[in-house]
């Protein structure tokens, strides 16, 4: 019995000295890693426009034989659209969901020359689907960090960092110096932008788009088919625009789309399937056809950019022409003066005094399920007004005229709530909203209350 | 042709025009034949068909789906049988039994 239990004992020793092992091993490939990262970056310049032009070559090297060969030897592609690639240059602009997948296969391929345009940094929150940063890089410019990562994969491709917000007085020269401009972004005052400055420079744009389990990809301004304004000649209405952030996005569904943007930049630069009608493809994760390719119209000889007689000569201001600005950050609303809201701190004491209240939560459920404060009811902002929602409260209130006090994510989608609370009557108590919602609250008062 | 003839009509919604629909990202719908204008009556168009959904499929917030000009608001494109509908005459399109509709709003996500 008791050799028994000592060989059991020992046999676990060894097991852990084998993981300890493997750990270690693990870390000092890390290690290595990070090193290696530490020489490259110092490699890794910005650069402002306008650029010197790429360098063409008659050839490739044997080293860039021995790393294209799978592509060399497909009778579609072959040596001379690896040369074409070679001798070609890409501008991809985000380097964030579409960019991730984008920029690490149009780097691996051999694209001569790689421009990457961004001016967000590496959170962590970004990482499930922008595989092209990572855990050690939060708080990196996200152009930077995408340059790394390629110079990693493919020391070949020269990498060009814009670590820059695009507007109307830097986009064309940098777009000018391109061959092809990929559209990575995520929001519509820089889609315009990017459209206008490809119109003008007479640069084919291929646009991705993602959000949810949807995707979609067009290439505007190419062989007479349409620019994006051909088709949305004005810009949707700002509350018809959802972002990542409050919509959500499965992480692979902008890598999908992302790949798909760099074949076809790949294909563009080598003259593949040049006879194609203008096409847009719809990528829907959760349909029984995942993708869709539909035949899109000619460019509109009436538009205003591309067309006969255009109007527009010159890049104008997109964040006033779309009314919503050049990021995908969420704005914070100011409907209800701040005196007539609630802090942070001020529900904090509430708890603490044990004042008497109800808290009406109006996030979607798919939110409140992830976290939510004790004693909170639920009741999401688009459901707030209707009958059965409002007889809700007041059971709640049970005919006491209690306080409410109304929570949201950020204290955005709380101060509509607010207001109609307030039409309809329902208690002589306050009714109020918490500045800056549950994010805030995390801030300032409980850091173990999740955020996301 | 009687008046009360009705077409049937596939609708389709993608790129989050489903949320609007009840989440649907197919609708089997029938829809009149024709449409009166005054005195007169003329066959159904993709300019009725907007208007018709909007009254008899929405169930709020139209502003989200039609324009103040009767089309779709800005930022959707609509298909007539996989095709781009300006390639089909846009509003001015007449309905054929059987025909299938499909309202993208564009994303701008990345
Ligand atoms: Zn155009």
């Amino acid at each position: 019995m008791k050799d028994n239990s000592s060989h059991h004992a020992a046999e676990e020793l060894l097991r852990k000295v084998a993981l300890l092992e493997a750990e270690n091993e693990a870390l000092q490939r890390q290690v290595q890693a990070l090193r290696q990262e530490q020489s490259q970056q110092a490699a890794v310049k910005s650069s402002a426009a306008p650029l010197h032009p790429l360098e063409k070559v008659a050839r490739l090297t044997n080293s860039e034989i021995a790393r294209y060969g799978r592509q060399l030897i497909l009778p579609d592609f072959g040596i001379h659209a690896q040369l074409d690639l070679r001798n070609s240059s890409v501008l991809v602009v985000g380097a964030g969901g579409l960019g991730a997948s984008c920029i690490l296969y149009l780097g691996g391929a051999g694209v001569g020359r790689l421009g990457i345009v961004d001016h967000d940094t590496v959170d962590t929150s970004n990482l499930h689907r922008q595989v092209i940063h990572n855990e050690a890089r939060q708080g990196m410019s996200k152009a930077h960090s995408a340059a790394l990562s390629v110079r990693l994969l493919n020391p070949h491709c020269n990498t060009v960092v814009h670590d820059l917000v695009l507007d109307s007085s830097n986009a064309q020269p940098i777009i000018d110096s391109y061959d092809i401009v990929v559209d990575a972004t995520d929001n519509v005052a820089t889609r315009y932008l990017l459209n206008d400055a490809c119109v003008l420079g007479g640069k084919p744009l291929v646009s991705g788009s993602a959000l949810r389990l949807d995707g979609q990809l067009t290439i505007y301004n190419y062989r007479g088919g349409p620019c994006y304004r051909c088709l949305f000649p004005t810009p949707p209405p700002a509350e018809t625009v959802t972002n990542c952030s409050d919509g959500g996005v499965l992480g692979v569904v902008p890598g999908i789309v992302g790949c798909l943007q760099a074949l076809e930049a790949i294909k563009i630069a080598t003259k593949m399937n040049t006879q194609d009608p203008p096409t847009m493809t719809l990528f829907s994760a959760n349909s029984t056809t995942m993708f869709r390719t539909i035949k899109l119209r000619k460019r509109k000889a009436e538009c205003i950019m591309c067309g006969d007689a255009p109007t527009i000569t010159r890049l104008i201001d997109y964040v006033k022409f779309c009314g919503s600005s050049a990021t995908d950050k969420t704005p914070d609303l100011f409907l209800i003066p701040l005196q007539e809201r609630l802090t942070c701190e001020g529900y904090k004491k509430i708890l603490e005094t044990h004042t008497p209240h109800l808290l009406l939560d109006v996030r979607e459920k798919v939110q409140f399920d992830i976290c939510s404060l004790p004693s909170s009811l639920n009741i999401p902002l688009k459901d707030l007004e209707l009958p059965e929602s409002i007889e809700q409260v007041k059971k709640r209130l049970n005919a006491k005229d209690e306080p409410v006090y109304i929570v949201c994510r950020r204290g955005n989608d709380s101060q509509p709530a607010v207001r109609i609370l307030q039409e309809q009557g329902i208690t002589t108590g306050d009714i109020k909203d918490i500045v800056g919602g549950l994010n805030l609250w995390t801030d300032k008062i409980d850091p173990s209350f999740p955020k996301y | 042709m009687t008046m009360s003839e009705s077409l049937a009509i596939e609708l389709q919604f993608s790129g989050g025009m489903e949320l609007l629909f009840d989440n649907k990202k197919t609708i089997h719908t029938k829809v009149p034949a024709h449409f009166r204008q005054g005195a007169d009556s003329h066959a159904v168009t993709i300019r009725d068909l907007i208007g018709w959904m909007a009254s008899h499929l929405l169930k709020e917030r139209p502003e989200l789906f039609i324009g103040p000009d009767g089309s779709v608001r800005s930022g959707i494109l609509v298909l007539v049988n996989g095709a781009d509908w300006e390639l089909e005459g846009e509003l001015e399109y007449e309905l054929q039994d059987g025909d299938e509709i499909v309202f993208i709003s564009t994303l701008h996500g990345g």
